[in-house]
């Protein structure tokens, strides 16, 4: 039978962490994510013996992730933008060590402290790297309480694939809004021994060792070459997407998050005075659905990329269109969210009114 | 090591002695490698008091028996690379983090051992926030903090210990306290914390000293069996490189400056 709730977005995350059999979490409070550390501290460990811990920082929280995923147990932490800033150094050690976690960020608008409503604007850091050095996390983006939901157990699946870590990019709407949840069934707590994993070294075993550290040039590039190796596998294998009425379409608008569905109520707005427009919806942010923007760039005459910041998956979508048609860009920033009837009115202006 | 002994190394009757096949028996054997200390050369400068300490760490590890159940976790530092002499599951922490890593690792295994093992500036400097609320939740885990006063790994800085007027590569006047603050004893800091259970500063300068720490180790270890709180083991240990001393010449430094200011013995010890 279905299990149907109605659950804010955060709540619905920290519900999926605990039946996709969750091992630790480890978080420190910040606005809008804080309902996540709040739900699991109330309902974890009573129910499945998961633990769960507040740190003294992000920046402690997402090392005590780094030790405990070395385990090879399904460790998460949550955080927003300022802090999701403070972790990246752990997070550039947890991708070099490949040490498999699920991170979430609930994006609020920034730069600096910024303001506590919802942006996008960490796109950048969530795709392009965030810490130093080459690596690449899969980055998730929901646009659904359902989905915030459904990616907690995709994205622990996913980062014990590929002993990658997982990025869930979400904003404070989708966290803080409430919409029906229908919740998977609770998945049993079960310990796996992996081959890697730092529980102690067996006797007849060579010792493991979770490191990132290389000091000979050759051996560290060598490390580098499998990382690069492991994220092309990734691309060929994990792109998601969702493609909403494109088949017939003259435009297309890309959005991802909540501003794809906020762009899909604009697409059909358009429709009602007869102009033909789809969406796209990247879901998999890395690895990116160029292929598939490239595809339908052929079909139309012309994109609106539409985000809640200044610009920065339109960099992604411009890559993919390659110059075949025009890409337009329209934002907002600081934690405003756009509605409907000016990315309708952005369309027609900067693509329909141009466009041949 | 004494003058004597030293000329006793350079004896070359000495060295005939032990290259006679016939002395070199099983049943002769005093003093071996421990299983779990790896059989590689080491990186640490000639003099240093990591090799000590790891020997003794390896040793405590043999004795209680628990190589298979123990994970240590590595700083940044000069021993960074403690993982490669250390043969037992470890993890390589990111500058100041590895008690948090080793929280991490302590809180899904709470069955397990787990120890950090952090010099002066990882552990007092950058990571003093994490060392702080780690021993202030009363992690079950053991710290062994290796205090000599200075950065080895990046060339001889200042460190959160320095002593007063002690010259480094960025105190090179002496540590001025006035500008640069005084050196942290963030051990008798540690003990005042509920979450500790048993907080010791150690050296492993003098043969007796090694004894005692390695005696404090493994209490350390002993403890984390009983889920009792943080054991903290401090080892003030010397720096013959940027001390720019003769290994002999930095213990004897030791003895007259460090161990003044940083005074070895229990600091806080179970009461049960």
């Amino acid at each position: 039978m279905k299990e149907l709730k109605l659950m804010k977005g955060n709540e619905a995350l920290a519900e999926a962490a605990i039946r996709a059999g969750c091992d630790a979490y480890f978080g420190y409070p910040i606005t809008p994510q804080s309902e996540v550390l709040e739900y699991l501290s109330r309902e974890a460990h009573a129910r499945t013996g998961m633990v769960v811990l507040q740190a003294e920082s992000e920046v402690a929280a997402i090392n005590m992730v780094y030790g405990a995923a070395g385990t090879g147990k399904k460790i998460m932490t949550s955080s927003s933008s300022p802090g999701m800033s403070l972790m990246q150094e752990g997070v550039s050690y947890i991708a070099c060590a490949e040490v498999p976690c699920l991170l979430v960020n609930v994006n609020r608008g920034g730069p600096g402290l910024g303001t506590i409503q919802p942006g996008q604007g960490d796109y950048f850091q969530s795709v392009k790297g965030g810490g130093h050095g080459d690596y690449k996390l899969i980055v998730l983006a929901p646009s659904t309480v359902q989905e915030m939901s459904d990616f907690v157990k995709q994205g622990f699946d996913l980062a014990f694939k590929y002993r990658n870590p997982v990025l869930i990019l979400t904003d404070g709407a989708l966290g803080q809004m409430m919409e029906k949840v229908e919740l998977f069934p609770q998945q049993e707590r079960k310990f796996e021994r992996l081959d890697w994993a730092t529980v102690g070294k067996p006797a007849d075993k060579e010792k493991n060792v979770i490191t990132s550290l290389n000091l000979k040039a050759e051996a560290m590039e060598v490390i580098n070459i499998h990382l690069q190796e492991k994220y092309r596998e990734i691309e060929k294998n994990e792109i998601r997407y969702e493609a909403i009425n494109c088949e017939d379409a003259d435009y297309i608008i890309t959005a991802y998050g909540l501003v794809a569905r906020i762009c899909t109520k604009a697409a059909q707005m358009a429709r009602e005075k007869g102009i033909k427009v789809g969406v796209i919806r990247p879901i998999s942010l890395f690895p990116f659905p160029y292929k598939a923007i490239n595809d339908y760039a052929s079909k139309v005459h012309g994109i609106l990329d539409v985000e809640m910041n200044a610009g920065q998956m339109v960099e992604d979508v411009r890559l993919a269109v390659n110059g075949k048609v025009p890409v337009e860009f329209y934002g907002r920033m600081g934690g405003v969210v756009p509605d409907p009837d000016e990315i309708l009115k952005a369309l027609e202006e900067k693509i329909v009114g141009v466009a041949v | 090591m004494s003058m004597n002994e030293r000329d006793l190394l350079e004896d070359k009757h000495f060295e005939q002695v032990i290259s006679d096949e016939s002395i070199c028996t099983k049943e002769n054997i005093v003093y071996e490698k421990p299983e779990t200390l790896l059989d590689v050369s080491m990186h640490y400068c000639p003099g240093c008091g990591h090799g000590v300490a790891h020997r003794i760490l390896a040793e405590v590890i043999d004795e209680l028996g628990i190589q298979q159940e123990v994970i240590g976790v590595a700083p940044v530092g000069c021993s960074v690379l403690a993982y490669n002499y250390l043969n037992i599951d470890m993890s390589e922490a990111a500058h100041g983090r590895a008690s948090a890593v080793a929280t991490g690792i302590k809180r899904v295994l709470p069955e397990k051992y787990v120890f950090s093992y952090q010099g002066d500036g990882d552990l007092a400097a950058i990571g003093t926030g994490e060392t702080i609320h780690t021993c202030n939740r009363g992690e079950n885990i053991l710290i062994i903090f290796i205090n000599n006063g200075i950065y080895g790994m990046t060339g001889g800085q200042m460190a959160p210990t320095t002593l007063p007027g002690m010259k480094s590569t960025t105190s090179p006047f002496g540590r001025d306290v006035a500008t640069m603050g005084a050196p942290l004893k963030i051990t008798e800091l540690l003990a005042q914390l509920p979450g500790t259970y048993y907080v010791t500063r150690q050296s492993v300068h003098k043969p007796l000293n090694v004894r005692k720490a390695k005696k404090a180790i493994q209490k350390g270890f002993e403890y984390q069996k009983l889920n009792k709180g943080t054991c903290f083991v401090e080892i003030v240990s010397n720096c013959p490189s940027n001390w720019k001393m003769t290994p002999v010449e930095s213990n004897k430094w030791l003895d007259e400056n460090m161990l003044p200011f940083y005074p070895l013995g229990d600091i806080k010890v179970p009461k049960d």
